[in-house]
């Protein structure tokens, strides 16, 4: 087998310096009739050759049709983005893929750099001041922020805005079901604004908000911060496109007092949804509660600066059952890849691939916001929003647009039943101008 | 180098004028324009290419990190998984456009489940720990349908740091169990424990092999002390390495386990994740397992969601990618390679053994799993520490073993050599080891606790990280 460097006179030497005829003597231990009974009952095939298994899956995959194949809207929580080809280059590199969780720094201050280097840019990105090293995702990440404020504010009441992520609220609501949190999810509505500020009082522990939110619309969150303030109320602000944060206000200037978004967009391709990121930032006041890995700079005995991971008392090999979280591995390569991404664009790139989206969305909306047929509900948004249909469910609609090769949206209704007119756009620098202009055509004719 | 001033104003990515436009973001739109370090495209290449170099990687080093399961990664599973039908397909595009790939999530759960020989599997899990919590919400939600959540959770002394901390989240308390002189799980002492009150037990984790690298030996009877009182057990499936295709999970009694496909199915650990940590599970405790699930009518596959699910663990399907990483490793080896795979990594592991056992002390004398496990109960008589040993195979060119883990033995040195290293490189190995310990028993001790000194970096101090936290470059 080709991953395998043993031959059998290896280990024919070495069973003999071992002191065993047959390698089934060191497996004595599990009792004989549980061996016999998986040799007699495992049913599976034989290895395959590369040549094989790479044709086995190309054959998978074409039974895909992907969103280069079609013009593509679809975001709600993954937008697609155009990556540098860079960055898959650099994560490519075996130092980086096939390296472990640094925990021996005088041999990984590559990863440690890129990491240190990452916090930076994610603090910054936040407008918060410190960062951790990656969580698993944007859901698990709002999770961890509530489990955090839950740790810091010593109150049980967990106000979150019905406009976060759907899949975020259930992962949330999922994580802290047992911590003994009282939780409270306004209802969504997608025709109002979401009046929180009232919510809140001496007895809430946290607010959580998206920016952008769910149906892509962008927010100041006037008197939020303050309120909180006044109730000693930690702000979480979220989100799954960081993008929108070189052109809106950051989690800091609206006053959040902690910051996770979902940062696999600005990463790789979109893989049906995974690996992803979480990015996560706070105030250097709640550093020791963060969860996760984090990386801190410090020198070695002759002075020479260097990188190791630190805070390590707060995480589960050490405190274990009074660990801040019990998350081990963490999402370190695509940490790399959205680091080095940030550093392709600088302040610049981001904001000008940010001005480049939101011009693209506000071209669509100018195509179709004075239609009979269809009437987009946001005010504001970056580059995504919610149209509602007239005459039509959104899942036909879909169906209509996939015989002209275009992936119109998502649907509201695969979230919220009740919601089966309402489409969600999304429109990204992938999106050509012309294709935008089909597109608003198809739009218009339905 | 990246964090400069002078790199306020760079970029490596060029855009179109964009012109004048009236924006609709309203009162959000951002005041001060947000600054980031940026390099141009040969800058990019050259500081990345530099950091890299300064990495140990299985690609260049041995790395036999203890219970991490550092083995080769096939790279045809890097080609395939940016194939278009996979890195392109968007998570809520229809399901009649994503059917290559819904079948290649149900033929991955498929493999598990045949190696495991459990009933159902969920792929959702974004690594280990999180594949742990999985299993214990699980678990929860099960006890919780049959009337009584139950409140404790027993973990041996030996478990991963993640058990307990799982736990905790769960919201149930771990309680620790003691091992006996063999490193395994104490089993009169189990007994008299669920003498105590057995009705609040909700479940047993159990590391097996654990973490001392050998098994437990009781591991059929203690399920079935657990299963009476009416509790369950839970498998960390960290050590699956040593017994695919050799034994199946389901015929010892356990009820679920997480399975690390970043250590035992190959895909590559990119310096701390993505993982994926799917879990199996017995009949009975499927309908409580997280949503999503693939689910296939004969016709078409699709992702439903199950009312009785305990909830949801991250925003999309899985880990997609690791997962098409999971299911090629999978089908290149195959039944027959997945058993010479633990055969192998068994045998390199016990080869170890027996060539360092005069040289280094044997935390349990006797026949190893995929690891073996040494402590430091020789040391102190030559002057060095575990934390020496260490540091000086890094200038022999090899990575470090797991060091100080698992915490019940002293200065514990964990050596996990995998199955895709040679002979010839577990011999020069052994002579770094032997070489080190040669050379503190004569006199030099010094030169090696100021090892290494091969790298970017000499010892760095940790202490001083952890007091004065500089987490970023704006921190003062």
């Amino acid at each position: 087998m080709r991953f395998l460097p043993l031959q059998n006179d290896d280990r024919s030497l070495m069973m003999s310096d071992i002191g065993i005829k047959d390698v089934e003597e060191l497996f004595l231990d599990i009792p004989s009739d549980i061996r016999s009974k998986a040799i007699s009952s495992i049913d599976l095939p034989e290895g395959l050759s590369e040549l094989k298994v790479a044709n086995t899956l190309k054959s998978l995959s074409k039974q895909n049709i992907s969103c280069d194949d079609y013009n593509s809207y679809l975001g709600a929580g993954a937008n697609q983005h155009y990556i540098p080809a860079l960055v898959n280059y650099i994560i490519s590199r075996g130092e980086f893929l096939t390296s472990y969780t640094p925990y021996q720094p005088e041999v990984a201050q590559g990863t440690l750099q890129v990491l240190f280097e990452y916090q930076s840019q994610v603090a910054k990105i936040m407008g918060l001041d410190v960062a951790n090293a990656s969580l698993y995702d944007g859901a698990s990440a709002l999770a961890e922020s509530i489990a955090m404020a839950l740790r810091i504010n010593k109150k049980k009441k967990v106000i979150l805005s019905g406009n976060i992520h759907p899949y975020y609220l259930e992962t949330t609501t999922t994580f802290i079901k047992h911590l003994g949190a009282e939780i409270e999810i306004v209802p969504f509505n997608p025709y109002e604004e979401e009046d929180l500020i009232s919510k809140i009082d001496g007895n809430t522990c946290c607010v959580a908000v998206a920016n952008p939110d769910f149906l892509g619309r962008v927010s100041s969150f006037n008197g939020l911060s303050e309120k909180c303030k006044e109730n000693k109320a930690l702000l979480i602000v979220t989100g799954s496109e960081p993008l929108a944060l070189g052109l809106i206000k950051s989690p800091a200037e609206i006053g959040a007092d902690i910051a996770c978004y979902e940062g696999s967009g600005l990463c790789g391709k979109l893989n049906f949804g995974g690996p992803s990121l979480g990015l996560f930032a706070t105030k250097k006041e709640y550093m020791r509660q963060m969860p996760g890995r984090v990386v801190g700079k410090t020198c070695d005995k002759n002075g020479k600066e260097g990188y190791v991971l630190t805070l390590s008392t707060r995480e589960q090999h050490i405190r274990r059952d009074k660990a801040t979280s019990n998350i081990c591995s963490n999402a370190g390569l695509m940490a790399t890849a959205f680091s080095i991404h940030m550093a392709m664009l600088g302040g610049v790139g981001f904001k000008n691939l940010a001005k480049l989206n939101h011009s693209k969305a506000v071209a669509l909306y100018n195509g179709i916001k004075d239609a009979k047929n269809v009437k987009v509900l946001n005010k504001t948004f970056f580059n995504e929003f919610a149209i509602k249909l007239n005459g039509i469910k959104a899942d036909e609609l879909i169906e209509k647009m996939m015989e002209k090769k275009i992936f119109a949206g998502v649907t509201l209704n695969k979230f919220y039943k009740e919601h089966e007119d309402i489409l969600l756009i999304s429109v990204t620098e992938c999106n050509k101008s012309k294709d935008i202009a089909k597109f608003i055509t198809a739009l218009l004719e339905v | 180098m990246l964090i400069d001033e002078k790199n306020l104003n760079k970029t490596a990515v060029d855009f179109p004028d964009i012109p004048d436009f009236d924006s609709l973001l309203g009162d959000a739109r951002k005041e001060k324009d947000l600054e980031l370090f940026g390099l141009s495209e040969p800058e990019a290449m050259r500081h990345y290419t530099k950091l890299s170099n300064k990495n140990y990687s299985v690609d260049g080093n041995f790395y036999p990190l203890g219970s991490c399961t550092m083995k080769y990664n096939p790279r045809v599973s890097e080609e395939l998984v940016n194939l278009n039908g996979f890195a392109n397909i968007h998570p809520l595009q229809p399901e009649s456009t994503a059917q290559g790939a819904l079948k290649l999530l149900d033929l991955t759960a498929s493999y598990l489940k045949e190696l495991t020989g459990m009933d159902a599997c969920t792929l959702t899990p974004s690594a280990g720990a999180h594949g742990e919590l999985c299993a214990i919400f699980t678990i929860r939600k099960y006890l919780e349908s049959m009337g009584d959540a139950r409140e404790i959770v027993l973990i041996p002394k030996s478990a991963h740091g993640t058990n307990p901390a799982s736990c905790t989240l769960a919201g149930y308390k771990s309680e620790e169990i003691n091992t006996d002189e063999t490193g395994r799980i104490d089993l009169e002492g189990l007994k008299l424990r669920l003498q105590k009150n057995p009705e609040k037990i909700a479940a047993i984790m159990i590391t097996n092999p654990n973490t001392c690298g050998v098994f437990e030996k009781d591991i059929v009877e203690i399920a079935k002390l657990i299963h009476y009182i009416g509790g369950l057990v839970y498998m960390d499936g960290a050590n699956f390495n040593a017994f695919v295709g050799k034994m199946r999970p389901a015929d010892i009694g356990v009820d679920a386990m997480h399975i690390n496909v970043h250590k035992t199915f190959g895909t590559p650990h990119g310096g701390g994740g993505p993982g994926a940590g799917p879990v199996v599970f017995v009949k009975r405790l499927e309908p409580f397992m997280p949503n999503p699930r693939v689910v296939f009518d004969g016709e078409k596959y699709s992702l439903k969601d199950e009312e009785n699910a305990f909830g949801r663990l991250r925003t999309f399907n899985s880990q997609f990618s690791v997962i098409v990483k999971t299911f090629a490793y999978l089908i290149s080896c195959g039944l027959d390679g997945l058993r010479q795979v633990s055969e192998d990594a068994v045998l390199n592991a016990n080869y170890l053994r027996v060539k360092l056992k005069d040289t280094l002390h044997l935390a349990y004398d006797e026949n190893c799993m995929h690891e073996v496990l040494f402590d430091d109960s020789n040391l102190k008589e030559i002057g060095i520490t575990t934390l020496d040993i260490a540091k000086a195979l890094i200038d022999y060119g090899f990575h470090p073993m797991t060091v100080y883990f698992p915490l019940i033995v002293h200065g514990a040195m964990l050596i996990e050599p995998t199955e895709t290293e040679s002979k010839e490189t577990l011999d020069r190995f052994v002579d770094a080891i032997k070489e080190i310990i040669f050379k503190a028993k004569n006199g030099k001790t010094d030169e090696i606790m100021n090892t290494p000194i091969t790298t970017p970096v000499q010892r760095l101090d940790e202490t001083k990280a952890a007091r004065e936290p500089i987490l970023n470059c704006f921190c003062k």
